[in-house]
């Protein structure tokens, strides 16, 4: 999947992590926040993309059945602002109803169900792309104002 | 490894504080500490003050919301303190349901909270 197109110019400041354990997590906290404040981000949107950061690292160790997955973080520009766009994805076993799964209230494995639509409401931009036996690609981005 | 956690004693209450990253293995131990210096002070109200954490997420968020009623089950009241802004922020957002948690700006005002619970009961 190409990250590049016409608008938008990638950094050199790309960070991949693999995502297998509870120590991952914290390292994908401490590179969203220093890719955010390196692109400017603001306190509160720093904030918000970290914990929605932190909520799809949960998911890839809680769900994926390999238990691991991959993180990739980009800082990009497009004029005047600058973002900070991560891509989680992992080899699991999908989701079967997307659509489902993106409700509030839902959940498959017995937790709040939270997870996807209150992390969609954390950031700017946000799509998902899951199906049965394909694994799920989450891709978030903030910008800076 | 995690850290001890400190629990200080304030009068009739304790102050809880965590801070850095909860991770799974030290929320087993907060618990257990917590949860013995209740009983074993008879505290009739405990403030966790959370300044320190700058993410909070869904799971973190229910480890809050299940100190706070093993607390009660222990028969003490709980105030959660020093939420920063932007975690409120975020937790709104991210709809987490902290409904039925009392909290407060700071310790002080977490004090009054539960002097206030108190004397309700008492009163």
């Amino acid at each position: 999947m190409s990250v590049l197109d016409d608008d938008h110019v990638l950094t050199a400041l790309d960070v991949t992590l693999q995502i297998a354990g509870e120590a991952d997590l914290l390292r994908v906290r401490s590179a969203l926040r220093a890719e955010a404040q390196q692109a400017g981000l603001g306190l509160t949107s720093t904030t918000k993309l970290v914990t929605a950061g932190s909520e799809l690292a949960r998911n890839i160790i809680k769900y994926a059945t390999t238990g691991s997955g991959v993180v990739s973080i980009q800082s990009r520009t497009s004029r005047p602002s600058k973002s900070v766009r991560a891509v989680f994805s992992d080899s699991g076993p999908g989701i079967r109803d997307l659509d489902a799964a993106m409700r509030d209230g839902f959940s498959t494995a017995g937790s709040l169900g939270l997870g996807l639509p209150g992390t969609r409401r954390l950031v700017d931009d946000f799509s998902i792309d899951s199906a049965p036996g394909r694994g799920t690609t989450v891709v978030i981005e903030q910008w800076s104002r | 490894m995690p850290d001890a956690i400190p629990i200080i004693r304030l009068g009739a209450s304790l102050l809880v504080t965590l801070s850095g990253d909860l991770v799974d293995s030290s929320v087993e131990q907060v618990e257990r500490e917590v949860a013995r210096e209740v009983a074993a002070t008879g505290a009739a109200g405990v403030l966790i003050d959370v300044s320190g954490l700058w993410v909070v997420d869904s799971y973190v968020a229910r480890v809050i919301a299940r100190l706070v009623a093993m607390i009660r089950l222990l028969g003490a009241d709980t105030a959660i303190v020093g939420i920063q802004p932007p975690v409120a922020i975020a937790l709104v957002e991210l709809g987490v349901p902290m409904t039925g948690v009392q909290t407060a700006l700071n310790a002080e005002q977490g004090m009054a909270r539960l002097r206030g619970l108190r004397d309700e009961r008492v009163g």
